[in-house]
């Protein structure tokens, strides 16, 4: 962990317009919360469906992308990148950095925000809420690894993240439940629906499973961006 | 001023250790069926070394394998023995200024500049920092942030991000690219301070004026070849002997190309319905001997132009040699 790059990735991520981007889409979310609420429709069955179909299988997938792409795509393409890496610094500690810089940004904008619209919808109501917070965060940290890699890998990294998150995970999914399977999205659940009672709440993939993959695949993400930063080729202005 | 009496941080350090030799034993770089540079071997040491060649060269694929950016195909780059590729070790001894103006752009000067600082580990980043400033003489606008510099301004604090640790050896790419004459002359001044103080400056430039200016010691890259070292004179003198072709205009064509041929000071000479294309074997000569030769023969010029100037057809005569 470096706290220089940590400072110039928070200092670039959260300027400007790109704060707004990372701010927009939780205030929605927590805008309707509060418009449910206000308007009786804040059951279980409804609490569960906004912070499911909402905060994890939308909120948080968007937002890993833009943080987790964020933190260091851009300045591979611009070629600032080459400031951090002239320096006596591994590799896999400027991946580390950049790793942890865009968790806690995913923390801010997409879990603390469900726990948010969490109790503002059902407050404790069979621990749905810290279910949810705890699963949007696990599922958190392994977008932003595969997002990270996806970055330090790939000039279209948000587009396949984009092509990922939509189109395997939500369109996929509901029709070829073997996608379901492979899907950060539904390993997150299995954490949650163990951690809370209410019913509505149902996974497809068993827990020890989901954990393991969950596991596998941050840290063969985050090995996998340290890997291709250490032959990372900056390409010229030509 | 003297920077080398300033106080405080790393400031004052001559470079030592070792002799701050970058070396370069037959690197080849393909890009899939590409090649990009072709076999080149060259030894760069103290001094400032110009490495000259026409846009698309290979000039920034060698040096972003000498910064350690890029992997040699085959062959090897090292500094003072030690490869450079997958080594973030060699960059306590190494500083490198991109061609790209994009540095951190909602930083100001200062702020940039001790963060390359605390990236490098220094004692004190601060000291280090105000002196890499002063050095490309940026006080004045270090609270600025780098968003509003001019071009200029980008390219001394991208200098000074290099100059931060003190390193014995800089390599700068394309480093005047859109300065202007001012600009241009501070900058050298600058580079020239850094090698009187015994350091290893690479810089690339397609212009040979540049480079002749600044540079004790030239090497030429063309199409991806090393295609000539060695101090300037010699590069110049390499580049002034070749055949020049002229085009030339007068009152009476025939004539002149009749006094031409007799003189016996250009290999060949065409009538065209442009004028007259003069092939000079020696430059000096012809250059000498044409008004003579004209005024002899009573013809009047009207036009004279070399028709082969470009850097380019320059550049490919070192090569075909």
């Amino acid at each position: 962990m470096n706290a220089t790059i940590a400072m110039i990735t928070f200092r670039a991520m959260l300027g400007r317009r790109r704060a707004l981007l990372l701010l927009g889409l939780p205030l929605v979310m927590l805008v309707l919360a509060v418009v449910l609420r206000a308007t009786g429709n804040d059951d279980l069955d409804v609490s569960t469906e906004v912070l499911q179909k909402v905060a994890l299988a939308a909120l948080l997938p968007l937002l890993a992308l833009i943080a987790g792409t964020g933190v260091i795509g851009p300045e591979i393409d611009d070629g600032q990148i080459m400031y951090v890496l002239t320096k006596p610094i591994p590799r896999q500690v400027v991946v580390l950095t950049k790793l942890a810089v865009a968790i806690v940004l995913v923390t801010a904008f997409a879990v603390v925000p469900t726990l948010l619209a969490g109790l503002v919808l059902t407050g404790t109501t069979a621990g749905l809420t810290p279910a949810f917070t705890v699963g949007v965060l696990v599922g958190g940290v392994a977008y932003s690894a595969v997002f990270v890699a996806l970055a330090v890998m790939s000039r279209n990294a948000v587009t396949i993240g984009l092509l990922y998150a939509l189109v395997w995970e939500s369109l996929l999914g509901s029709f070829a439940p073997g996608a379901k399977q492979a899907s950060i999205q539904q390993w997150a659940m299995s954490v949650t629906d163990k951690l809370t009672s209410a019913s509505p709440v149902e996974s497809t993939v068993s827990l020890p499973v989901a954990i393991t993959l969950l596991v596998a695949v941050t840290v063969v993400g985050t090995f996998l961006a340290a890997f291709r930063l250490r032959s990372l080729t900056v390409a010229s202005a030509e | 001023m003297n920077e080398r009496s300033e106080p405080g941080g790393v400031g004052g350090r001559p470079p030592t250790g070792g002799k701050s030799e970058l070396i370069l034993d037959k690197v080849s770089r393909w890009y899939g069926n590409v090649v990009a540079v072709n076999g080149v071997s060259m030894r760069v040491g103290p001094g400032v070394t110009g490495l000259l060649g026409p846009n698309g060269a290979g000039k920034s694929t060698l040096i972003h394998m000498m910064g350690g950016f890029l992997a040699p195909s085959s062959g090897s780059v090292t500094l003072d023995g030690t490869p450079i590729w997958q080594n973030p070790d060699v960059y306590r001894g190494l500083g490198l200024v991109p061609e790209r103006e994009a540095a951190y752009d909602f930083l100001t000067g200062e702020q940039f500049i001790v963060a390359m600082a605390k990236l490098h580990k220094l004692p004190d980043p601060a000291a280090a920092a105000r002196r890499a400033i002063g050095l490309v003489e940026m006080d004045y606008a270090a609270g600025r942030t780098i968003g509003n510099y001019s071009k200029g301004m980008k390219q001394r604090i991208k200098m000074a991000s290099a100059l931060v640790h003190d390193p014995p050896v800089l390599l700068l790419d394309e480093p005047f690219n859109g300065m202007d004459p001012r600009q241009r002359l501070q900058l050298m001044e600058l580079i020239r301070r850094m090698a009187d103080e015994g350091r290893t400056i690479l810089f690339s430039s397609h212009i040979l004026e540049e480079v002749e200016r600044l540079a004790s010691h030239i090497e030429v890259i063309v199409a991806g070849r090393h295609a000539a070292s060695g101090d300037f004179r010699k590069i110049r003198r390499l580049m002034t002997d070749r055949p020049h072709i002229f085009l030339v205009r007068s009152s009476d064509d025939r004539a002149l190309a009749a006094a031409i041929i007799a003189d016996g000071s250009a290999r060949s000479v065409q009538l065209t319905d442009k004028g007259l294309q003069i092939e000079a074997v020696d430059f000096q000569r012809f250059t000498w001997l044409l008004p003579r030769v004209s005024r002899d023969a009573d013809v009047r010029l009207w036009e004279v132009s070399p028709a082969d100037e470009s850097l380019e057809s320059v550049f490919s005569y070192l090569v075909a040699r």
